[in-house]
């Protein structure tokens, strides 16, 4: 096994990891605020189809970006609308918006299939990223990066910040939260605005990308395994990330098996790990911590400040 | 003058029959400017996708087709919206209740009996009940989350589904395509009640209905489920034992799941890579649309039902492309679901800024 | 429900079920009502995409002697059978379903309507008034395996599967005994995703079949996705249902083209002329159900010959790439020298030739 082989089977991984890993980084600040919005897979398509649509239209792909990110909050805020200023049951919401997200993006597809986007560059000039070190380091799209900041500063906004606590504290006690004069509601309208966001760019990931082109339904239920990554992380940011990574090496150790003549398991097995796992997690934490461990005390729970 | 909700101390029982209605001629009213600024006709359109379901009685199989298992997930699943037990993973459920009725199929293939279709059923229903065990198993004993629990276990179900049906359980006369070789006549329901053309599955809703109303209006347990729901603190000085009323709900919905599944695979009258169509995400809709009450779940999974019949019939009618019935599904029950605010609250305009959060 | 009683309801199905017989009758002028049902969406750029491209051919061929209508998202479970019921009733004599999944859901309603006319594609069970139809992509892949037997420098070619269907082994045989026949010492390495849609595991699968040495993909999934990444790593690729060049052009060797147009008016002209009768058919190269996009300017002169002969070949019908002898994985001869499969043992076929290697 030499360098370049492991380097390119890790290039796999961060590939394979990086679309999931930013949505579970969006939907990781929601959760901290009390609310689970299972609506990520219908935010990621229609991020996928505004970016590619945008990206194409204007022929630049940052401003599609840009547009993802803009179209994954603005369908955030039909959920935040519901589930925060008129008390709608989260659980329900989520998966509405799952179904809109879908039919939306698929409307606004109809337009742009079979169209070729332009190839998305990686940030850093290619001369950096000849040899096999400075590929892995500079050979990577502008997402793979800002997946890497992100996860970081979420870390950091969560423990070191102000905000941060009091984002965490809405969404461990909503009622003392508000008692003590703070915006409860206001603050989770800006963490679901924010998880759209982010949502929106993982889905512009796979149309500018992994495949620059649109496919309805191209995101292929990742939205689902970055909420069974949250789960995993225990809600916490490290461990998001090292989940994250953790799932796209078993996916790639699968295809590695697989192509090199070993079925050590049916691949079936392999694909249920990342669910096993996070159940098994779950509650391994939860036997530890009593609770399960960092999951926000309000999670799920409408707050009605007036009821 | 600010508009302010004021919280009504009872459910208005007008509000929660005519939000519903409103939300759905809103948005069809709605549909009607938005397929006209798409360029069809909009009037055209609206009408195959919400009337025409309702008023050809040719549809009403189809409707009933689909209702069948949303409406039996539903009341299933409305148990536990009650005691605010969460159960998302109904479609695995519904899964594994098929893979177990399919299991009892596969032994008795070369047998034939009055009993094998009342076992399938049964066996439908204790796998469903069975993998709804874990998360009830998990919740009680460490305190796990079943939200979550439940909806990872769906995707587990659904690799379950596939290993069996590309391995073990492979049609050995299905030219080597996943699938299971299909039920025989002594593993199959009759495809319709009599002349009527509905499915059986239609009648098994229905009694469930009737049963699900009397556990919930007219028992000590359906009052207990309510009473740990609304206050748990209270409900266990009550005497009330909560682990035992999550086992209850989560054993129910999901036998209610394994049910579905069972009558869904002798439909479809074999497992394949298509089974799994998401019944069982959609019926946590329907629960909830249906004000987690037994009629309601059967209205709900009614209206749920035309919604999906009337997409197919405005893409064969008016060629409006699928996407947009998924569209409208969603804005309906984005609908529905605000409109609950009116059940709940009356909206009051007030004059002064002090009183508000009163 | 209200008052409503269940002999009401008898009643008033009985009132609709006998409307079509009062209604008014077809005249000749009216023009042939076709429908088809999919799988996925029309715009999937796949399966359903190549189907709906052989749905508009049928309408520019026939005009206004035809009319057809399309159904996409129907699930392959008990839900399809209304939506097939439905098209029957709504008047269409001709319906086509265009995935495997339908099979006995389209043979129960066939029963029901035994003047309508059904065509199920990839299935194996028939009716008087059911015809199956599927085309023989393994001839395209015999093409693509003799220009990957001459590109690769490597000797290992990768091929990226969907399930282990009889369509994908026969294509994975048919791509490695072209390749072979060309350098007996290629080797195919083989990769199931267990998807036929998914671009993230799609192109993760070309990186791992890549960085084992494979030079040459061919893919059976049905996104551009793994030839984009062709394109990066400077190695080649084909494209799959559909000419992919634009999304891959230096590594977009050429494309194996799903062509459903010409089947689709083949049979709506046999309906007109009331020549339709209960068939099975399995076209390939010969009758235009599968070509072959242009090849790529990088492909050498001789080995566009190469490829160009085995074509050939399947238009005069001097070419057979599953000719004896076949040997499997394990190395036993399964066909003799001088033996070609049959088409009945190629339909079922669930093993690998040997050279391939799966896990």
């Amino acid at each position: 096994m030499t360098l370049t082989f492991l380097i390119d089977a890790l290039i796999t991984v961060i590939g394979i990891t990086t679309p999931i890993l930013l949505a579970a980084s969006g939907e990781l600040v929601v959760e901290k605020s009390g609310v689970i919005n299972l609506g990520v897979e219908g935010m990621m398509l229609v991020g996928a189809i505004t970016g590619f649509a945008v990206g194409f239209e204007f022929s630049d792909p940052w401003i599609g970006v840009g547009a993802a990110a803009v179209a994954g909050t603005a369908t955030s805020m039909i959920f935040a609308v519901l589930v925060l200023s008129l008390g709608t049951n989260q659980v329900a919401t989520g998966l509405a918006l799952t179904i809109f997200g879908i039919g939306l993006s698929s409307l606004i597809g109809t337009n742009y299939t079979g169209f070729a986007a332009l190839p998305f560059d990686p940030p850093f000039p290619d001369y950096l990223a000849q040899d096999p070190i400075g590929r892995v380091i500079f050979g990577h799209s502008a997402f793979v990066y800002f997946a890497f900041i992100l996860v970081f500063a979420i870390g950091w906004f969560l423990s070191h910040t102000r905000a941060g606590l009091v984002l965490r504290a809405v969404g461990e006690n909503d009622f003392s939260a508000h008692s003590i004069g703070y915006p409860v509601i206001a603050i989770r309208y800006a963490a679901i605005a924010f998880g759209g966001a982010v949502a929106g760019i993982a889905g512009a990931n796979f149309s500018m990308v992994i495949t620059p082109m649109w496919a309805e339904q191209m995101t292929a239920g990742r939205g689902w395994i970055a909420l069974a990554l949250v789960v995993f992380s225990g809600w916490r940011a490290g461990r998001l990330l090292a989940g994250a990574y953790f799932f796209g090496v078993l996916m790639t150790l699968e295809l590695y098996a697989k192509a090199s003549g070993y079925a050590i398991m049916p691949s079936q097995f392999w694909a249920a790990m990342p669910y096993i796992i996070a159940v098994a997690v779950l509650a391994f934490i939860s036997a530890r911590d009593g609770r399960s461990g960092k999951e926000p005390a309000c999670l799920g729970k409408p707050f009605l400040p007036n009821g | 003058m600010r508009l302010v909700l004021e919280k009504r101390l009872e459910q208005s029982r007008t509000m929660v029959v005519l939000t519903p209605i409103l939300s759905v001629i809103g948005v069809m009213i709605l549909g009607v400017i938005i397929f006209d600024a798409i360029g069809y006709d909009g009037f055209d359109a609206v009408w195959q996708l919400f009337i025409t379901p309702v008023i050809d009685t040719y549809k009403w199989r189809d409707v009933a087709t689909k209702a069948a298992p949303l409406i039996l997930i539903g009341l299933g699943l409305s148990i536990g919206n009650r005691a605010k037990i969460w159960n998302i993973g109904a479609e695995g459920q519904y899964i594994v209740g098929a893979i177990s009725a399919a299991g009892v199929a596969y032994a008795t293939q070369e047998m034939s009996g009055f009993w094998i279709i009342p076992l399938m059923l049964i066996i439908g229903m204790a796998g469903g009940a069975a993998y709804a065990a874990i998360p009830a198993g998990l919740k009680t004993r460490y305190g796990v989350s079943e939200v979550l629990s439940s909806l990872m276990l769906v995707y587990v179900s659904l690799q379950l589904l596939s290993y069996l049906i590309t391995g073990p359980w492979k049609d050995p006369n299905g030219m080597n395509f996943p699938q299971t070789a299909q039920l025989t006549a002594s593993q199959l329901l009759p495809r319709e009640l009599g002349e009527t053309g509905l499915p059986p599955g239609l009648l098994f809703a229905l009694v469930g209905m009737i049963i699900f109303a009397i556990i919930v209006d007219r028992t000590v347990f359906g009052f207990s489920i309510r009473a740990i729901g609304e206050a748990p603190q209270a409900a266990r000085f009550g005497g009330f034992n909560s682990n035992r009323i999550v086992w209850a709900a989560l054993m129910i919905s999901g036998g209610m799941a394994g049910l579905a599944g069972t009558l869904e695979l002798m439909q479809l009258t074999r497992l394949n890579l298509g089974y799994p169509s998401g019944y069982g995400f959609t019926a946590i809709i329907v629960s909830l649309l249906g004000r987690s009450h037994p009629f309601g779940v059967f209205v709900a999974g009614i209206v749920l039902a035309v919604t999906y019949v009337g997409g197919q019939v405005a893409q064969t009618v008016v060629h409006v492309p699928n996407a947009t019935a998924g569209l409208f599904q969603a804005l309906i029950l984005f609908a529905i679901l605000a409109s609950d605010l009116f059940v709940r609250y009356r909206i009051k305009i007030k004059s002064s800024v002090a009183e508000i959060r009163a | 429900m209200g008052n409503f009683t269940r002999r009401d309801f008898v009643k008033a199905a009985a009132a609709a079920s006998a409307l079509p017989i009062l209604g008014r009758p077809a005249f000749a002028a009216d023009p042939l009502k076709v429908a088809f049902i999919f799988l996925g969406p029309v715009g999937d750029y796949g399966w359903t995409w190549a189907h709906n491209k052989g749905r508009l051919e049928l309408e520019k061929a026939l005009g206004d002697k035809v009319k057809t209508t399309y159904v996409e998202n129907v699930k392959e479970d008990a839900s399809a059978v209304p939506i097939l019921r439905d098209l029957a009733r709504q008047g269409n004599k001709l319906i086509f379903a265009t995935s495997f999944g339908y099979m006995d859901q389209v043979l129960e309603v066939a029963k029901e309507f035994p003047d309508v006319k059904f065509e199920h594609c990839t299935g194996f069970k028939r009716a008087p008034n059911v015809t199956t139809y599927n085309s023989r992509f393994h001839e395209g892949r015999a093409v693509t395996g003799t220009i990957a037997g001459h590109m690769s420098k490597s000797g290992v070619i990768g091929y990226l599967g969907s399930f282990k269907i009889p369509e994908v082994v026969m294509g994975v045989n048919a791509f490695t005994l072209a390749a072979q026949a060309v350098n007996p010492k290629i080797q195919t390495k083989l990769v199931m995703i267990d998807s036929w849609f998914d671009p993230a595991k799609e192109t993760a699968a070309t990186q791992t079949l890549a960085n084992l040495g494979c030079d040459v993909i061919a893919t059976h999934t049905d996104s551009p996705a793994p030839l984009q990444f062709c394109q990066q790593k400077g190695i080649y690729g084909f494209g799959q249902g559909a000419d992919m060049s634009k999304f891959a052009p230096k590594a977009h060797l050429t494309a194996i083209e799903d062509i459903w147009g010409p089947h689709y008016i083949a049979r709506a002209k046999a309906m007109l002329d009331g020549s339709w009768k209960s068939e099975d058919f399995w076209e390939g190269i010969k009758e235009g159900d599968v070509k072959i996009s242009p090849y790529n300017a990088i492909v050498p002169k001789n080995v566009q010959e190469a490829a160009d002969k085995v074509i050939e070949g399947y238009k005069n019908g001097s070419y057979d790439v599953f000719k004896g002898p076949i040997f499997d994985q394990s190395g036993a001869e399964k066909v003799p020298a001088g033996k070609a499969m049959s088409l009945g043992d190629l339909a079922t076929i669930d093993w690998y030739v040997k050279g391939v290697q799966s896990a």
